[in-house]
């Protein structure tokens, strides 16, 4: 199911998008987000590799067995009974089906306080696979990100079903730039990045983005980006990770506090 | 954007010389799911001289896999995967006779290639409208392969199924001249 940020991006990009055919699928990805939603049947068959963010708050005390195998049951039992796709393999390279979609990925964050916090982010591989990595020179700067963020979205084309969101990860090390990347995902569509410089960064993004044309799923069109995310960390003096992490229309997260 | 033009499957050659790129085609009739594990079962057998569990000769491959069908549904989502997985080896299905595919994404220069040799064409439907493109599927059924639960191959009844031409016989392609007509240069 789709969240009411992201449909609500779809309605917005609807009245700016120029392109008729554009226009089009938009509306046909509203109409399908509410049968989705009727019928009970999930909005896009690839319902993904579920990535799972965990805050664990430093003073709770955690009993009765393995939260690592609970979180691992609850994805087991929530594919078979949703009716939704086993799309894992065990082995990347043997690539035999696990059966129940598990394991999942899991990020841990121990925090203050004594709440659990769980975000599920079920991953599709179209948008995944377009993704990208690299590791500038501290001499690119931010012109360098920019052009880098541009090109991963044009090389990506049709294949990632746009209209996107664009999460950026900028600074660390490689993977640390890699799960910001990520985690800016999860920032409810339509929000202002807290930090001036970044939000300045996404206004020219989103721009440059949807000046390149590819428009709703690769037929022409000037909505590409719903949004784009950024988040940033401190980094090396001889480094500049830059992690773009694309994902479709069909963004679909969901946080529970415990 | 021009009315949408009705097709009954099977795709015959005079089908696909009609099809251009930017045409939105409605498709009834039987497709034919496979996706990436297929598609490697299908051609290491066509290397061996084997002979393919379903003929292709004028067949519409559809790249999806569905999730389950809830209880009294004929399929679950059903939109279109990635094509550029399987362009390792979509040229040798097009040799056994293979008319069209369904999918998402660009194709690789080969398969463009082969689309003209064969007489062959390359649609794409609208990625993420898997509910939506679920009640065109009249019925459902494995034919091959069922040991790879999603990924088996599936035949598939379809009724108005709304795809739009991407690569046609003569070279057109709607990602490229969609995007360049919308382009700003800056």
């Amino acid at each position: 199911m789709l969240e009411p940020d992201v449909l609500s991006a779809i309605g917005q990009a609807k009245e700016r998008e120029v392109s008729p055919t554009g226009r089009d699928i938009l509306a046909q990805l509203e109409d399908n987000a509410s049968l989705a939603a009727r019928d009970r049947i999930p909005i896009c068959q690839d319902t993904g590799l579920t990535v799972v963010f965990v805050e664990v708050g430093q003073d709770l005390r955690l009993t009765g067995g393995s939260l690592e195998e609970a979180i691992t049951a609850g994805v087991r039992d929530g594919y078979q009974k949703g009716y939704l796709r086993k799309s894992v393999v065990g082995h990347p390279l043997v690539r035999e089906n696990t059966g129940d979609n598990t394991p999942p990925v899991i990020h841990w964050r121990l925090v203050s306080g004594d709440r659990l916090k769980i975000s599920v982010v079920p991953k599709g591989a179209g948008s995944e696979n377009m993704s990208a990595l690299k590791m500038l020179k501290p001499a690119e700067g931010l012109e360098g990100v920019k052009q880098f963020v541009v090109d991963t979205v044009s090389v990506a084309g049709p294949n990632p079903c746009p209209p996107l969101v664009v999460g950026v990860g900028i600074g660390g090390t490689m993977e640390k730039a890699a799960l910001l990347a990520k985690e800016a995902l999860l920032r409810p569509l339509g929000s202002a990045n807290p930090d001036p410089v970044l939000a300045e960064v996404e206004r020219e993004l989103v721009d440059r983005i949807n000046a390149l044309g590819i428009g709703p799923m690769g037929l022409g069109g000037r909505i590409t980006a719903l949004a784009v995310h950024v988040l940033a960390f401190p980094t090396h003096i001889a480094m500049l990770p830059v992690a773009v992490n694309l994902n479709c229309h069909a963004l679909r997260h969901k946080t529970a506090v415990l | 954007m021009s009315d949408p033009r009705r097709i009954v499957l099977p795709l015959t050659d005079e089908m696909v010389a009609e099809l251009r790129a930017g045409d939105r085609v409605l498709i009834n009739g039987r497709l034919l799911t496979a996706r990436d594990a297929a598609h490697k079962k299908m051609v290491a057998l066509l290397q061996q001289g084997g002979r393919l569990p379903v003929d292709l000769k004028n067949q519409v491959i559809y790249y999806v896999g569905p999730t389950p069908a809830p209880p009294g549904r004929v399929i679950g989502a059903c939109g279109p995967t990635t094509s550029g997985r399987m362009d390792a080896y979509t040229p040798a299905l097009l040799a056994t006779g293979l008319k069209g595919m369904i999918g998402k994404g660009f194709r690789a220069p080969e398969v463009i290639e082969a689309l003209r040799r064969h007489r062959a064409v390359y649609f794409a439907a609208v990625g993420g409208a898997g509910a939506l493109l679920s009640r065109c599927v009249k019925a459902a059924q494995v034919v091959a392969y069922p040991e790879l639960g999603p990924e088996a191959v599936h035949e598939l009844i379809v009724t108005d199924f709304p795809v739009v031409v991407i690569n046609d016989i003569y070279g057109g392609d709607l990602y490229r001249e969609g995007r360049r007509q919308y382009a700003v240069h800056q």
